[in-house]
């Protein structure tokens, strides 16, 4: 069998629905074997970038190991964006690069880039594949390594002799590495120093983040923080991690957090901190968390994430769904509760802060407000809707005014914050679940960065509706121009913006202008009933001056917010 | 501190550059690394000579361990071990300086090596302090040229290495 038909076997035997891609010459012998099958479906998009964007989307939305196919040079380094976004927020991917043939690598050859070189700091792990003897097995450790442990992308770069070569084929149907071993049941004795000082805790609070999605563990943090009555915050990865319309739910913490989560972070006693990783813009300046006395419980199945920026007292490394079914589990065969009077006081102290209201808006008759149009949203998808976004203000507003119920249905770029994602995010999706509401929701810069996505969201007729808050400006840019530079706005202003329903239209979709409040939500139901089969691109014309509150500016505490 | 940390790894291509590559990424220092296959030809050996504080250093070994080729992470600094680095000196030994590089060589148990009219090649083996107090005991224009393979490090007596 020859190397490209094994490559094909391979992305069969992992169960592969989906490839993301765009051929050239190097991978050629792969699509021709992919044009023999049908088992599993090529989609082809209009960059590279894209491609590895989309099938991280649709490993974020399903959980399993999204897929991506390229060819050498100019194909590789295209997908390098799409690849370090996914490594930043732990997503298992797969990566598939054509490279030179063997003979040629080394030689500056024709589209030769040294891919393994370029991509080794933003992956979990990459392979030069140099003997087709290798391919298979190759293939089955990158879904391995990408899947389990702390997930991440994987690249296997294939020369195009190693595609010619012929060798039998066996797919392995385990493997074992002497060198990985990831740890997913807790120490013990850590956990039941765990439980006590839960019980111990009078000011507790639970802080989750993304590893909780990443680790379907969204059931059992409910269950634990409802056992105990414990207030609970979700970083911007771990939302849809608890309920968010819960009484038991803060919001989401961090530099445009909530208020009283952040309140609650900083003046908390015990924390229980869960597959997240006390991210600077998290947690602010460390310095000035650590002001506050608190013990800290750490989950993570990372060792690294574990005392990186906070010294913690308690750390557990393993899975998050095995170490809290383990606490709970322990918490239950006691009687031992924490003190209800100490809890009550916290949680009276707690509505004082709540009471803030910090997500409070100026609503306007006259122009839309971009927290509106979220919240509008909300209601016409009955909070049910698989939401990506792009990178700024609108990313945040989404955030903080689409209140997720569940995991896995908000979708954006988190560690590196990469303008660009939200399309082909919501592509990959829709792709996932061609029966769920998929909405993208956008700036006018962001979306210009995979606008020709339009074009694959037209061959494969995905019906994503596109929810532009369009506010002329590069707005969360502008905005830090306008606190911390005087309002000097260098380069924040978009001028020549395309007429966005004429680029939809002729991309073959349905395009819609928003200008007045009273239009937004009949827009919205238009899109989600008339035009429920197509894609429908609503350019909300915005408040341009709108700004995301609370705001922690960068280098200060938790308790140093900017609130409206 | 100055730590030393032994690593047994995968004897795959480009695995000293993910090591390499992992601590200029991430700023951590490296004094010096040496690597070298072993009795077990699909394993090499490694040791790095970093400095850093408690923190980096927990750092330092989580992300090594980190790495998918790295089968074993031990920082020998935290027990008894020994350390020894290689170096090889040519100096000046002409007229008054023939006799005097012959008496610091072996004082430091040094070893001549290859001798010229003009100069000779020293071999030293000791720990990096020693290489260096026999540097420093030298005048600094007779050294022509100094060579050093970096440090190795093992556990002392019954602490073991290995897969
Ligand atoms: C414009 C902008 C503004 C932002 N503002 C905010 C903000 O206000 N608030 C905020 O929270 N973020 C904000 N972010 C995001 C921020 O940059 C970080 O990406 C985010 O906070 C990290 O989330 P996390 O701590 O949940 O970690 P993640 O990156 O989601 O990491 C997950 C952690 O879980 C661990 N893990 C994975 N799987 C498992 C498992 N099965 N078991 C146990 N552990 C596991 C991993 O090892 C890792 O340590 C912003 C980003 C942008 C672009
Ligand atoms: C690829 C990339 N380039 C630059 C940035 C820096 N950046 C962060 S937010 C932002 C503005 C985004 O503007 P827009 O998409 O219009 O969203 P808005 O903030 O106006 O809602 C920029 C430039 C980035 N995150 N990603
Ligand atoms: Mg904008």
């Amino acid at each position: 069998m020859t190397g490209a038909e094994i490559v094909v076997r391979c992305l069969q035997a992992e169960g592969v629905a989906y490839v993301f891609g765009y051929p050239g010459g190097a991978v050629l012998n792969i699509y021709d074997e992919i044009y023999k099958q049908d088992q599993f479906k090529h989609v082809l998009v209009r960059h590279e970038q894209a491609a590895v964007h989309a099938a991280d989307a649709y490993a974020r939305a399903t959980g399993r190991v999204g897929v991506a196919l390229v060819t050498s040079g100019p194909g590789a380094t295209n997908a390098i964006t799409g690849i370090a976004t996914a490594y930043m927020d732990s997503i298992p991917l797969v990566v598939l690069t054509g490279q030179v043939p063997t003979a040629a690598i080394g030689m500056d050859a024709f589209q030769e880039v040294d891919t393994v070189g370029i991509s080794r700091p933003c992956v979990k792990h990459n392979f030069l594949v140099k003997d087709v003897r290798e391919l298979a097995s190759t293939i089955k450790k990158a879904f391995y390594i990408a899947a389990t442990g702390r997930p991440g992308p994987v690249v296997v770069d294939i020369p195009k002799d190693v595609t010619q070569q012929s060798c039998p084929f066996e797919y392995p149907a385990e493997i074992r590495l002497r060198s990985y071993n990831p740890t997913y049941k807790g120490h013990a004795g850590q956990i039941r120093r765990a439980v006590q000082m839960l019980l111990e805790a009078k000011r507790p609070m639970i802080y989750t983040g993304g590893g909780v999605i990443l680790g379907n563990a969204a059931e059992q943090v409910t269950e634990l923080a409802r056992l105990l009555g414990f207030p609970v915050t979700n970083t911007l990865m771990g939302l849809g991690g608890y309920p968010a319309p819960d009484p038991l739910f803060l919001g989401m913490l961090g530099m445009h957090g909530t208020f009283e989560a952040n309140m609650a972070m900083q003046h908390c006693d015990v924390l229980l901190a869960v597959g997240a990783r006390f991210d600077d813009r998290v947690i602010g300046n460390p310095k000035h968390f650590a002001k506050e006395a608190r013990r800290i419980i750490h989950v993570d199945v990372d060792p690294s994430s574990i005392s990186k920026r906070v010294k913690v007292d308690v750390p557990i490394v393993g899975d998050v769904a095995q170490v809290l079914d383990e606490i709970t589990r322990l918490l239950k065969s006691g009687a031992e509760r924490p003190d209800p009077a100490a809890l009550k006081a916290w949680w009276a102290q707690i509505e004082l802060w709540r009471a803030q209201d910090c997500l409070k808006y100026e609503r306007s008759e006259t122009v839309i407000k971009p927290q509106y149009v979220i919240e509008k949203l909300y209601e016409v998808t009955e909070g049910d809707a698989y939401v990506t976004s792009d990178v700024g203000q609108h990313q945040m507003w989404t955030a903080q005014y689409y209140p997720f119920k569940k995991p896995r249905r908000w979708i954006n770029s988190g560690g590196l914050g990469t303008m660009g994602v939200g399309l082909p995010y919501a592509m990959g999706v829709q792709l996932a679940f061609p029966e769920a509401k998929v909405v993208c929701v956008t700036g006018e810069g962001s979306i210009q960065m995979n606008i020709q996505e339009l074009s694959t969201c037209q061959q494969e007729k995905l019906p994503i509706k596109i929810v532009l808050l369009n506010n002329r400006y590069l707005g969360m840019v502008r905005q830090w121009q306008e606190f911390f530079y005087e309002e000097r706005y260098a380069e924040s202003y978009i001028d020549a913006l395309p007429d966005f329903v004429k680029l939809a239209e002729a991309y073959g979709h349905v395009g819609m202008t928003i200008e007045r409040p009273e239009d937004v939500e009949p827009a919205l139901r238009e899109a989600f009933g008339k035009y429920k089969d197509r894609l429908v691109f609503m350019n909300f014309v915005t408040d341009p001056r709108e700004n995301v509150y609370p705001m922690i500016p960068a280098g200060k505490g938790l308790s140093e917010m900017i609130l409206v | 501190m100055r730590h030393i940390i032994s690593l047994l790894m995968e004897n795959e291509a480009g695995a000293l550059s993910r090591v390499a590559g992992l601590f200029s990424a991430r700023g951590y220092n490296i004094e010096s690394l040496t690597v070298a296959p072993t009795e077990d030809p699909t394993l090499s050996r490694m040791t790095i000579v970093t400095r850093g504080s408690d923190d980096v250093i927990e750092q330092i070994t989580k992300q090594l361990n980190k790495l998918i080729d790295v089968v074993k992470v031990q920082d020998l600094t935290e027990g008894d071990h020994i350390e020894r680095e290689l170096m090889l000196v040519k100096v000046r030994a002409s007229g008054e300086h023939r006799e005097e590089m012959k008496r610091m060589s072996d004082i430091f148990r040094g070893r001549i090596i290859d001798v010229t009219d003009k100069t000779y090649t020293i071999e030293l083996t000791g720990t990096v302090s020693k290489l260096n107090a026999f540097l420093d005991a030298l005048d600094s224009d007779v050294i022509l040229e100094v060579v050093r393979t970096g440090a190795s490090g093992i556990g002392r007596g019954e602490r073991i290495m290995r897969v």
